[in-house]
């Protein structure tokens, strides 16, 4: 009766109905399963900017080294608070249209940062368009391409006043006297880009990150408590662009060697950008507040880290003195 | 029996790995000792073992052409020796016409084996055999023997079919080329159309789509009758194919290029309309190889050709599953995504290749395949275990979890096919292995099956939870995936090119060409694959450290620039086998057309005039 190498419709046959319905128990029966999974009650659809900014980071293939999926170990930490649930790619994985499916946004490389959560961390669309128009202006090391087809370049008499002008140096600008201007495209896939956040759980999360069992040595960085590693916390926050050297960016960000506010004998000012965020100066772009995502150790690190490099001999900050002002911050809200 | 005995020591294999294989939700596992957790010494074994066979071939090859040096002072001796008879004069020429007369005249006693007397040997008949190689540097291999008798149509089509994936060989290889280089120098260019991300799905679809492709279809036409001991079902439809399939590579490409992408999802980048074409090219295919397989002249279906509608009629399925939009919305996307891209791997590139194997292999070797029950084994094993290890590209993800497991459990038991087959293949080439040294197709064959259990176990190894931690989304897949797709499925597709081409058209091609081909493809893979696969893990245990992460980047730049070099071997050597193509199909117009085109080779020598020169220097 089995007679598979001599009766060919049989083989064939076998072959292809083993095949399907394996493919249905792995396959499509999970994936109608998923499909089902609702958002969560913090999360918002996508603006038509954020949606059409999707659509370029598609066209632009940015997930071939971008990763947006925070795994459940604890080394993934770092990219977001908590770990991703299906319910986060509700309004992102749709569709797009008759021609395109469902972006895979999960990704399979990591040779540039994970986005998941990159509006969080990253949230000052002046440095975005600099980076994308050249990445190496804001992140000397990078191996990002340049996207200078997001941006025109312009006559300094051409430029209207609803152009959005990028202060992108010099040197970075092959025809030295045009400016540049960030295209729509540009200005949607940051707004997408911007959008990038972790949306908060409802009330005590099921999900949580599968523990290192590696013991983090802990260093004393001159404080009275012991605190985390200042400069790794740097360069991971602020670095970004403020750059590793503290020099900062000129026309963009500001320069933190010698500045006053970090070497004021009073940390409260220092602490209190840190914490909140800091517009006060129109020359320069706009610095998110931290308060969110890094703790009272954290501040303190960063903050020693910045008051005792690059030249800058200000005192060290203590844990107590960032509790103090974290909770009048706190104070200030309510 | 056999099979029995096989599977207790695959079972006795899979109890080393016992925690790997439960797949618990162990947590994080101390990277202080990641050199000592057995899948990561798994994969160095296995590593070694290729390096030790690569040593293996060379020590051979050296030894014979150190042997070779040797005989150069014969060749000496025979030059003084003609040196001498020019020299002669009239009266000691008289004298060995003389002799030369006794000679002739002689007849035996019948007791000279028992006889002290001295054999003249003044020609060296018995003592000066030399080879005179035409080349002094590499030992000279054996010609191909036999040509095929080929309806001129089949031979048509497979030289076009393998044509157009040579083409695309070379493009496809070229972008990878590029995109290798702007690891290295992000700034070569500031075209949108040549930009990274829209490029690098330009190169997998190319080598996928064009190359591999194209040349296991093409080479699957000639299996596919000649097992069947009779005619293609219909030439017209296999033509309809070659046009359908490239007309798809090529728009995809230029839609790639131009920012036209389905979604990311890699290898179904290409938008439906476009993947399309290439599905009706496989379902036309499909159809005809099942046609032929069903007017078969013979009773029993050639394990062959299990595999090859195996492979056509999985595809179909897959690449139906893989783009119909109603489950595909959420992370359902992405439970097809990993379905989608292990399978297009498994069950088409690596089910159609073993079909190939499993005919070419013993053909080249002229000689059967060791086990017809071992092959069969395989190939339903391949279709249980393969079809549900997808997930574990998805491995700590928001997938099901109990999805996650079964992937990582099933990815163990690719063992069995995998073993298997192996198995089957070097117990076919056992007894053979002096052969290997005197045929320029063998080590590819050799380099592929090594290569098939080799990358076949690491990538099971892979699948593990802890190896995932270290390697995930670093470029150690990277590596994985140039060791499997063109450490198992190129090599073994260039085996069967070079296996076949020369048989059908008569023409062969250079053999140092070949060679060289063959040593920079291995000597450059294995450059690609150790740099990616050391810098994967430092960058992966960079991560678990916690470090900033541009600092996996600039760690990663010795590497990249080694994988640019291995990358640059690897590229020159596929523009040799271009032109090895070139030459053994160069001049078709020599080739006489068979007039009735309706007998396939039953070992009839060949009708036309290369095939008969071929012939007289073999013979």
């Amino acid at each position: 009766m089995l007679d598979f190498h001599k009766n060919h419709k049989l083989l064939v046959g076998t072959a292809m109905f083993g095949f399907f319905v394996l493919s249905i128990l792995v396959a499509l029966m999970p994936a109608f399963q998923i499909q089902q999974t609702q958002p969560l009650p913090t999360m918002e659809g996508f603006s038509e900017e954020e949606l059409n900014g999707l659509h370029i980071y598609v066209q632009e293939n940015c997930m071939s080294c971008h990763t947006q999926q925070v795994r459940n170990i604890e080394m993934d930490n770092s990219w977001g608070k908590r770990p991703s649930i299906p319910s986060d790619y509700y309004f992102s994985k749709q569709r797009q249209d008759l021609w395109r499916q469902s972006p895979s946004l999960l990704g399979s490389e990591r040779t540039g940062p994970d986005l998941t959560n990159a509006g969080q961390r990253q949230p000052g669309m002046e440095w975005h368009l600099l980076h994308l128009y050249n990445p190496r202006i804001v992140v000397k090391e990078s191996i990002m391409p340049s996207y200078p087809w997001l941006f025109e370049l312009k006559e300094e008499s051409k430029i209207k006043d609803t152009d959005y002008l990028v202060a992108v140096p010099q040197k970075f600008i092959h025809a030295s006297n045009k400016k540049v201007v960030a295209s729509k495209k540009a200005l949607d896939l940051v707004a997408y880009l911007q959008s990038l956040k972790q949306a908060e759980m409802p009330q005590n999360p099921a999900v949580g990150f599968i523990p290192s069992s590696k013991k983090i040595e802990p260093r004393n960085n001159g404080g009275d408590a012991v605190l985390p590693d200042g400069e790794k916390l740097y360069m991971n926050n602020c670095a970004a662009c403020h750059q590793a050297e503290g020099g900062g960016l000129a026309g963009a960000f500001p320069s933190l060697i010698g500045s006053p506010i970090i070497n004021d004998e009073n940390p409260e000012t220092l602490i209190r950008i840190i914490l909140e965020g800091y517009d006060a100066r129109p020359e320069f772009g706009v610095m998110p507040g931290f308060q969110e995502t890094l703790s009272d150790e954290e501040v303190a690190a960063i903050a020693n880290h910045e008051r005792s490099n690059w030249g800058n001999t200000a005192g060290a900050v203590t844990l107590d003195e960032v509790k103090e002002i974290r909770s009048f911050v706190n104070s200030l809200k309510q | 029996m056999k099979i029995r005995n096989f599977s207790i020591i695959l079972l006795g294999f899979l109890s080393v790995f016992p925690k790997e294989i439960s797949a618990q939700p162990t947590p994080n596992p101390e990277t202080a000792n990641w050199m000592s957790s057995p899948a990561i010494i798994g994969t160095v074994l296995l590593i070694v073992t290729v390096l030790l066979i690569a040593i293996f071939i060379l020590t051979v090859k050296a030894s014979a052409y150190f042997s070779q040096l040797e005989s150069k002072t014969e060749k000496n001796r025979k030059n003084e020796f003609g040196e001498r008879l020019l020299d002669m004069n009239e009266a000691e020429i008289d004298t060995i016409l003389e002799k030369r007369k006794k000679a002739a005249h002689y007849r035996l006693f019948g007791s000279e084996l028992g006889s002290d007397l001295e054999v003249e040997d003044s020609r060296g008949i018995i003592a000066g055999v030399t080879h005179e190689p035409n080349n002094p540097l590499v030992d000279e291999k054996k010609k191909s023997p036999i040509t095929y008798d080929t309806p001129f149509q089949l031979k048509k089509i497979i030289t076009w079919y393998i044509g157009a994936s040579v083409f695309w060989l070379v493009f496809g290889t070229l972008i990878g080329q590029y995109l290798g280089l702007k690891f290295l120098w992000p700034e070569m260019d500031s075209v949108s159309w040549l930009s990274f991300g829209r490029l690098r799905p330009v190169h997998t679809n190319a080598v996928f789509w064009g190359w591999a492709s194209l040349t296991m279809i093409g080479l699957g036409h000639f299996v596919i009758t000649r097992t069947s001991n009779n005619i293609l079902y219909s030439y017209r439809l296999a033509w309809y194919a070659w046009w359908l399939m490239n007309l798809s590579v090529t728009i995809g490409t230029l839609f790639l290029m131009s920012g036209i992408n389905n979604g990311g999802g890699e290898y179904r980048e290409y938008i439906w309309p476009v993947a399309l074409l290439f599905a009706l090219g496989i379902i036309i295919t499909f159809y005809n190889f099942y046609q032929t397989v069903a007017r078969r002249k013979i009773e029993e279906i050639y394990v062959s050709n299990w595999y090859l509608l195996g492979g056509l009629g999985w595809t179909i399925i897959l690449v139906i599953i893989g783009y119909l939009p109603m489950y595909q919305d959420g992370l359902g996307e992405t439970v097809i995504q990993g379905y989608y891209m292990h399978q297009g791997v498994g069950m088409w590139f690596m089910t159609f290749t073993l079909g190939l194997i499993y005919y070419y292999l013993p053909s080249s070797l002229n000689k059967p395949i060791y086990s017809y029950s071992l092959g069969v084994l395989a190939f339903w094993t391949q279709m249980l275990f393969y079809t549900l290890i997808g997930t574990h590209h998805f491995v700590f993800s928001p997938l099901p979890w109990w999805l996650q497991t079964v992937a990582i459990v099933f990815s163990a038991g690719m063992l069995i096919p995998v073993v298997a087959g192996t198995t089957n293949f070097l117990m076919t080439m056992r007894g053979s292995w002096n052969e290997i040294t005197k045929s320029y197709v063998l080590p590819f064959f050799l380099v592929g099956v090594v290569f098939y259990f080799v990358g076949s176990a690491q990538g099971s190894l892979q699948a593990f939870r802890f190896t995932n931690f270290v390697w995930h989304f670093t470029d150690f897949n990277v590596a994985h995936s140039h060791m499997t797709m063109y450490g198992i499925i190129t090599f073994i597709l260039w085996a069967c090119v070079y296996a076949i081409l020369p048989k059908l058209t008569g023409r062969e091609p250079r053999q140092l060409l070949v060679g060289m081909h063959f040593w920079m493809a291995f000597i450059g893979l294995f450059a690609y694959m150790v740099s990616l696969m050391v810098g994967g893990t430092l960058k992966g245990l960079s991560w678990i450290e916690g470090e900033p992460f541009i600092q996996s980047v600039i760690l990663m730049q010795p590497f990249w620039l080694w994988r640019a070099i291995g990358g640059t071997l690897m590229f020159i050597s596929h523009l040799l086998f271009a032109y090895n193509f070139y030459v053994m199909t160069g001049s078709q117009k020599q080739t006489v057309e068979n007039p009735t085109g309706i007998t396939p080779g039953m070992g009839i020598p060949a009708s036309n005039k290369q095939g008969l020169k071929n012939e007289t220097v073999t013979f």
